[in-house]
């Protein structure tokens, strides 16, 4: 197995721990770091495939790292625009879950309101 | 390393696609320094040069015959990224332009900074919010490269969410972080997919990767993975987990925006994804599977929007049983001869369905906002007496019903005619039978409402408050627009399909699309259609309709279960898994 093999692995990993605990955790802040955590993977199985690239005798692949600093960004911005939202929940209602929704939203006792 | 397509050179007019994507975010960028005070002057100003510019690249393209492309910095793809606009691109940057217009005078006295109700805060962000929206939306129309339109669709979801929780209140706050998380797990889906073609094929530019890509397992993985990514922003059905709350809980403007035009970001790219990008990789079971999808939303949308007691949750719903329709283009697209999707009439009938999507259900929010605001409530069961007192409003709502139902005078009728032709020449005569029962379907709905406020107050006359009736007629204007502008969009009618509108058979499948949505509508709604005054508990009498109620109440909850977070993620998976396997064993078999 060679390096960029083993990156790739990493990354499939880290995706799959991301979406688990994407899935499993209730709290939104740990749904935000796996969201994090899905995202590292990606990146880093971009980082792997341009070392690849590089291994080809490219030099090395330019683009990947070009979109990857632009991902991180994007990335970076998601996770502060899902934080302050969910910093404006918790002003707004005292806590932070996500679960309950409105009563109006309960389609079969909707029509006794 | 693949040849360089002929169309790289930045063609005669290629800057103003850039002026096109730049011009609302300039409005964005002086409306902060002003300090959002004057944010509704500033968008206000942008409006009609935003819309002169769409025309502008319109008539262009037009004149040409060709596509416009311009090579940002004179770098030529698989280096550079290349701006394109298509036929396509072109008329939804112009319905874009439109409806944004229209949103953006229907709101103009909701969101005035002057005035109390929401705050001077939200006022000029909501003007914000519009201009970003549009800006993302036209970087989505015109991105050539799977990277641009990634940057593209997250800026359009960072723009769609806070206008969800304009208000502030909790239930907003709530619904925006759910729709932010899942829309985020799948842009993630969605830039694996590109990461991976990227690793296959070193370029991520639409025109290269068609002539590159060949049905490989990277592909299949990839494309999947980017399918199931864009139906999660898209919220097709099972994974619309976000949308009626969102959709429900924001002001009439700001749901307009979100219902008609965000959705359409990531249903335009993934339509990018299969028709340019690996139309050859693309299988006839996926491409089944995805419009059979789009039959059990709009199934599934239709009665749950026919069980809401309130007007703009039931409009929310029709919005995912509408999702469902856009999606029925797929599989009839699907040529069998040389095993790819292709541009034909079908991509014509979907596109065509698209905008006539935009524009009526834009009016159709804004009416159930001026129907909300006027009375205070939205209860469906209570809006006796609405017709009298807001004719215009209650018109816009049936025009806007007409366009969506796909009858006679409408645009999305000719859309309808385009896809039950492609049905009938590919021999898939079961997306016959969806297409005619989703229209009764939305006639269902429609009735349901134009029941209830046709109906004479049983007591003392409702209390009406005055809305603005620059509202009324923006809303009334756009729905009209739906009738008008997929005939403009399509140029010179085909003569083959529609000999005369107006014959005894047309009119007979009108009348049973009408008749269907009636006896759907009786059955299925929370009070009987034709009750002199609805009781507040009427007991369900009769076998027929108690078993419907049963139907109703069973698709409630299973909406209900399609909604939880973890169902929603595991559906995301299962999806994803499905793809993946039936691209990979259509492929073999």
């Amino acid at each position: 197995m060679n390096a960029a093999d083993l990156f790739g692995v990493v990354a499939a990993l880290l995706v799959g721990i991301g979406l688990y605990g994407l899935i499993v955790n209730p709290q939104p802040l740990r749904k935000i770091l796996s969201f994090n955590v899905i995202g590292n993977g990606v990146f880093l199985l971009f980082g792997a495939i341009a070392y690849r690239g590089a291994a080809f005798g490219l030099g090395s692949d330019p683009v990947p790292q070009a979109l990857l600093i632009t991902g991180l960004v994007v990335a970076f911005s998601a996770t502060a625009l899902a934080v302050a939202l969910l910093l404006r929940l918790f002003e707004a209602t005292g806590s932070d879950t996500l679960s309950s929704e409105p009563p109006a939203a309960n389609p079969s006792a909707a029509g006794e309101q | 390393m693949p040849p360089v397509p002929e169309q790289a050179v930045t063609s005669a007019g290629g800057l103003l696609l850039v002026i096109a994507v730049l011009l609302p975010f300039v409005g964005v960028l002086i409306g902060i320094a002003l300090r959002g005070v004057h944010a509704r002057r500033v968008a206000l100003c942008t409006l009609p040069l935003g819309l002169a510019i769409a025309i502008a690249i319109a008539v262009t393209v037009l004149q040409s015959g060709a596509q416009l492309t311009y090579l940002l910095g004179g770098w030529a793809p698989p280096l550079g990224v290349a701006l394109r606009a298509d036929m396509a691109a072109v008329v939804m940057l112009v319905v874009v332009a439109v409806v944004v217009c229209g949103i953006g005078i229907y709101a103009c006295d909701d969101f005035n900074p002057a005035r109390e109700s929401p705050g001077p805060r939200a006022s000029s962000t909501f003007w914000l919010l519009l201009l970003a929206v549009w800006g993302s939306l036209n970087l989505v129309f015109v991105s050539g490269d799977l990277f641009t339109l990634y940057v593209a669709l997250e800026l359009l979801t960072f723009a769609g969410v806070p206008l969800v929780c304009l208000d502030g209140r909790g239930d907003t706050l709530r619904a925006a972080l759910r729709y932010l998380l899942f829309a985020l797990l799948g842009s993630l889906l969605y830039l694996l997919g590109a990461v991976l073609l990227y690793g296959a094929y070193g370029t991520l530019d639409i025109a290269l990767l068609r002539a590159a890509s060949v049905p490989e397992p990277v592909t299949w993985a990839a494309l999947a993975l980017a399918t199931t990514g864009l139906l999660a922003k898209t919220a097709l059905f099972p994974l619309h987990i976000w949308l009626p709350p969102a959709h429900a809980g924001a002001p009439a403007a700001a749901s307009a925006v979100l219902s008609a035009l965000v959705i359409k970001g990531s249903w335009f790219l993934l339509i990018r994804l299969w028709f340019d990008a690996l139309p050859g990789v693309v299988t006839f079971s996926a491409a089944q599977v995805l419009g059979a999808l789009g039959a059990i939303a709009i199934v599934v949308g239709s009665v749950v929007a026919l069980r809401q007691a309130r007007l703009k949750l039931l409009v929310a719903y029709s919005t995912v049983a509408q999702i469902g329709y856009l999606f029925l283009m797929f599989p009839l697209a699907f040529d069998a001869g040389s095993n790819m999707l292709v541009h034909d009439a079908a991509l014509t009938g979907g596109i065509l369905q698209g905008i006539s999507h935009a524009t009526a259900k834009a009016s159709m929010f804004m009416a159930a906002g001026l129907i909300s605001a006027a009375l205070g409530h939205d209860r469906i069961a209570d809006l006796a007496g609405v017709a009298r007192a807001m004719p215009i409003t209650v018109l816009t709502f049936a025009v806007a019903g007409i366009a969506l139902m796909g009858i006679v005078p409408s645009g999305a009728y000719l859309a309808k005619k385009l896809l039950l032709e492609s049905a009938a020449d590919s021999g898939q005569w079961w997306w016959t039978l969806v297409l005619q029962g989703g229209a009764a379907f939305t006639a269902g709905y429609v009735v349901l409402v134009l029941v209830n406020v046709l109906r004479r107050p049983g007591g003392a006359h409702p209390v009406i408050k005055r809305v603005p009736a620059v509202s009324e007629y923006a809303a009334l204007a756009l729905a009209v627009c739906s009738l008008l502008l997929a005939l403009a969009a399509l140029g010179p009618l085909p003569a083959h399909l529609i000999s005369n509108p107006l014959a005894a058979g047309e009119l007979l499948a009108t009348l049973l699309v009408l008749l269907g949505g009636v006896l759907l509508a009786q059955g299925l709604s929370l009070h009987p259609l034709f009750a002199a005054a609805p009781a507040a508990t009427m007991p369900a009498s009769g076998l027929l309709r108690r078993s419907a109620g049963a139907t109703g109440v069973m698709f409630a909850r299973i909406d209900l279960l399609a909604r939880g977070w973890t169902v929603a993620c595991i559906s995301l998976l299962v999806v994803a898994l499905l793809f993946g396997g039936l691209l990979f064993f259509g492929a073999r078999g």
